[in-house]
C-alpha cells in the first residue's frame, strides 16, 4: 500500500473513533435520528389503519416534508457544521492539531484524510438515519403494503433517491465546513452566512439559485415540495419553488463543487500554521 | 550539512515580534535555549520543527526544509509546551496512532511505539488514558511520541516541567544518550543551574533576538564589561587578600562569609592564574581555586539582566 493511503487510513483511524465516540458529538447523533421519533411515535400511538387521512400516500409526503424542509437544511447541514468544522478548528481549540501537522503527511493528504474521515462518519449517521426513516414511517402500514410499496412500487426508487441526496448533501455541506474550518477562526460564522443563503434561495433568481447546495439536493429528492397555497410569514423561507435540475447534473455539480472546495482547502492548508496562542 | 541552520530569519505575528534576524548554525548535541518570557525561545522551537514559517529568511535543517514535509518531520520530534492530548485516548494508544501517520506497518508501529514508552518509563501506565496522568507522567509520554520515530532532531519545550528528581535525572540522561548516539536535542528551560549540567551548547535569547551562543565558557570569556570572579579556597585569607589588592589585573577582593577563603574579581582570567601559581609558591596553602561566574545563571544575568524572570 502506498505511504498516503496508509496515511488516510491512519487519519480516519484518529477522526472517526473522536467523531463516533465523543461525548462532544452526541448531539450530532439526536440530530441525526430525531425525525424518527415522531414517526415511531404516530406508528405507536395512531393505531393505524386508513382513519383521519393515515394513508401510505400521505406518509410519502409527509416523509418529503420532513426530509426536505427538515433533514437537509437542519439536521444534516447542522450536523456537518459540528463533524466538518471540527476536522481542523476543533483540533486548533484543543491544541491538538500539532500532532499532524508534525507528522511526515502532506497537507493535501492531511486535508483528504480529514474529509474522508469526516464524510465516512457523516454517511454512517446520516445516511443510516435515512434508510431508518422509511421503516419507522411506513412499518405500520403492514407488511404486505410495504413490500407492495418497497418492490412492486416507487418505494425503493425513492430510498436510493433520498440516500444518495444525504450523502451528497454531507459531501457538499461537509467541503464547506471543512474549508470553513481550514480558513477561518470561527467557523460558526460562515456556517449563519451559509444558512441565510441557502434559506433564501427559494426567493433568488434562477441563476443565483444554483450557486447553492440545497437547489442540487431538492434536485435530486423523488418528490417534488411545492409551495402550500398561502404559505406565508417565516414558513414561506423554507418553501423552494423548486425547477428541478436532472438528477444526473445535480449530482456531478454537487461532487464537482466538494472537490474544487477541498482542493481549494488543501491549498490553503499548505500555508496552516500553529498559533494555538491567537485562538 | 548536519547543522540546523536559520538563515536571517524574522518571524513577525502582525506587528508583533517574535525573532528578528536570527543566524545560527546549532551542531549536534544538547542546546539549551534561555530567555525570558516573549524571547522568542518557542518561536525558534516552532520553525525548527516547521510548525511556523519564517517571514523573512529560511530554516534549514539537515539540508532539508520544511516544505519537504516527507523527509523533513521523519527527522524532527517535538515535544511542545502545550500540555493536551487528543481525548479519550491512553498513553499507549496515543503514542502508536500518531506513529501510524508514519507508515510503519502495523508490527512496526507497535514496537517502535513500545520502545519508546519504555525509554521514558511508562510501560505501566501506557494502558490508562492520558487524562488521568499526573503532570510529569503526561510530559514524558509527550516525549515519548517525540522521540518514538527516532528522529534525528529532538526539539523539547521546557521538557523537565514537572518531573520528579529521579524521573529529572533519567530524562536528562535519556538526552545525553540520544545526543551521543548523533541527534541534536534542543532544550528550552528556565533553570538555569541544570543549562550547565544538560548542554553542550547555550542559545540565550532576549527580546526576539539571540544575544549570544556558543559554550558557556566562551561565551563568559567574551563579556570584557564583567569582570572574572574566582573563588578561592587557602590557610591565610586575609594574607592573601592584602597580597592580590596591590596587583593591576584584580579589580576587586573579598573575604568569604566563612573567613575560609576569598571572592577575587580579575581583568584577565589567565594573568590571574600566573600570579596565583607565584604566590602559592610563597607559602600560601591554596586548597582550591574555582571560578564564580562562568555559569549559565552568570552569564545570563550579565546578558539579559537578573531582573528579567527566564520564564
Amino acid at each position: 500500500m502506498t505511504l498516503w493511503r496508509r496515511q488516510i487510513l491512519a487519519i480516519m483511524r484518529i477522526d472517526l473513533r473522536k467523531t463516533f465516540f465523543s461525548r462532544r458529538g452526541i448531539w450530532i447523533w439526536l440530530l441525526a435520528f430525531c425525525p424518527e421519533i415522531p414517526m415511531v411515535a404516530h406508528w405507536l400511538f395512531s393505531g393505524g389503519g386508513e382513519h383521519s387521512g393515515d394513508t401510505l400516500g400521505n406518509d410519502v409526503q409527509i416523509l418529503a416534508a420532513i426530509f426536505q424542509f427538515f433533514y437537509l437544511r437542519v439536521a444534516i447541514f447542522f450536523g456537518c457544521v459540528g463533524i466538518f468544522s471540527n476536522l481542523f478548528r476543533g483540533e486548533m481549540m484543543d491544541k491538538s492539531l500539532h500532532y499532524y501537522l508534525l507528522a511526515p503527511v502532506r497537507r493535501e493528504v492531511l486535508v483528504a484524510g480529514k474529509f474522508i474521515s469526516g464524510l465516512a462518519a457523516a454517511i454512517v449517521i446520516f445516511g443510516g438515519s435515512t434508510l431508518l426513516m422509511f421503516p419507522a414511517i411506513f412499518w405500520h402500514h403492514g407488511r404486505e403494503l410495504m413490500s407492495a410499496y418497497m418492490f412492486a412500487g416507487p418505494g425503493m426508487s425513492h430510498l436510493a433517491s433520498y440516500f444518495a441526496a444525504a450523502v451528497l448533501a454531507c459531501v457538499g455541506y461537509g467541503s464547506l465546513f471543512l474549508a470553513s474550518g481550514v480558513l477561518f477562526r470561527n467557523p460558526l460564522i460562515p456556517a449563519a452566512g451559509l444558512l441565510i443563503w441557502e434559506s433564501i434561495n427559494g426567493f433568488l433568481p434562477a441563476l443565483l439559485k444554483k450557486i447553492s447546495i440545497i437547489y442540487w439536493l431538492q434536485s435530486i429528492c423523488p418528490i417534488p415540495m411545492p409551495a402550500p397555497k398561502g404559505t406565508t410569514g417565516i414558513a414561506s423561507l423554507l418553501v423552494i419553488d423548486i425547477d428541478p435540475a436532472p438528477t444526473h447534473l445535480a449530482v456531478i455539480n454537487l461532487v464537482l463543487i466538494a472537490a474544487f472546495v477541498v482542493v481549494w482547502a488543501a491549498l490553503r492548508a499548505r500555508r496552516m500554521e500553529i498559533s494555538y496562542g491567537a485562538d | 550539512m548536519n547543522d540546523i541552520v536559520f538563515d536571517n530569519v524574522s518571524k513577525f505575528y502582525g506587528e508583533i515580534l517574535g525573532v528578528n534576524r536570527v543566524n545560527l548554525s546549532i551542531p549536534p548535541g544538547v542546546t539549551s535555549l534561555v530567555g525570558p518570557n516573549g524571547s522568542g525561545k518557542t518561536t525558534l522551537m516552532n520553525m525548527i520543527a516547521g510548525l511556523l514559517r519564517p517571514s523573512r529568511g529560511r530554516v534549514v535543517v539537515c539540508g532539508v526544509e520544511p516544505d519537504d514535509a516527507e523527509r523533513f518531520f521523519r527527522m524532527v520530534g517535538y515535544s511542545t509546551q502545550y500540555d493536551s492530548f487528543p481525548r479519550g485516548l491512553t498513553g499507549f494508544e496515543f503514542v502508536e496512532s500518531y506513529l501510524r501517520l508514519y507508515g510503519f506497518s502495523a508490527k512496526d508501529t507497535k514496537r517502535l511505539a513500545w520502545e519508546a514508552i519504555d525509554r521514558v518509563g511508562l510501560r505501566e501506565a501506557s494502558g490508562r488514558t492520558t487524562a488521568g496522568y499526573s503532570k510529569g507522567m503526561r510530559q514524558r509520554i509527550r516525549l515519548a511520541q517525540a522521540i518514538a520515530h527516532r528522529p534525528r532532531i529532538l526539539v523539547l519545550d521546557e521538557p523537565l516541567n514537572g518531573l520528579d528528581p529521579l524521573a529529572r535525572a533519567e530524562t536528562i540522561a535519556l538526552f545525553q544518550a540520544l545526543a551521543a548516539e548523533g541527534s541534536h536535542v534542543l532544550i528550552s528551560t528556565h533553570i538555569l543551574h541544570e543549562v550547565d549540567l544538560i548542554s553542550d551548547h547555550v542559545i540565550m535569547m532576549n527580546q526576539g533576538y539571540v544575544v549570544a551562543e556558543g559554550r558557556i565558557r566562551g561565551m563568559r570569556d567574551e563579556i570584557a564589561e564583567h569582570p572574572m570572579q574566582v573563588l578561592i579556597r587557602c590557610d591565610k585569607p586575609e594574607y592573601l587578600a592584602s597580597r592580590l589588592f596591590h596587583e593591576n589585573q584584580v579589580v576587586e577582593v573579598r573575604l568569604h562569609a566563612d573567613r575560609a577563603g576569598l571572592l577575587v574579581r580579575t581583568k584577565s582570567a589567565d594573568g590571574f592564574y600566573k600570579l596565583l601559581n607565584h604566590i602559592a609558591l610563597n607559602g600560601v596553602q591554596i586548597e582550591s581555586v574555582a571560578p564564580a561566574d562562568d555559569d549559565a545563571q552568570s552569564v545570563y544575568e550579565y546578558l539579559i539582566g537578573s531582573e528579567e524572570s527566564t520564564k
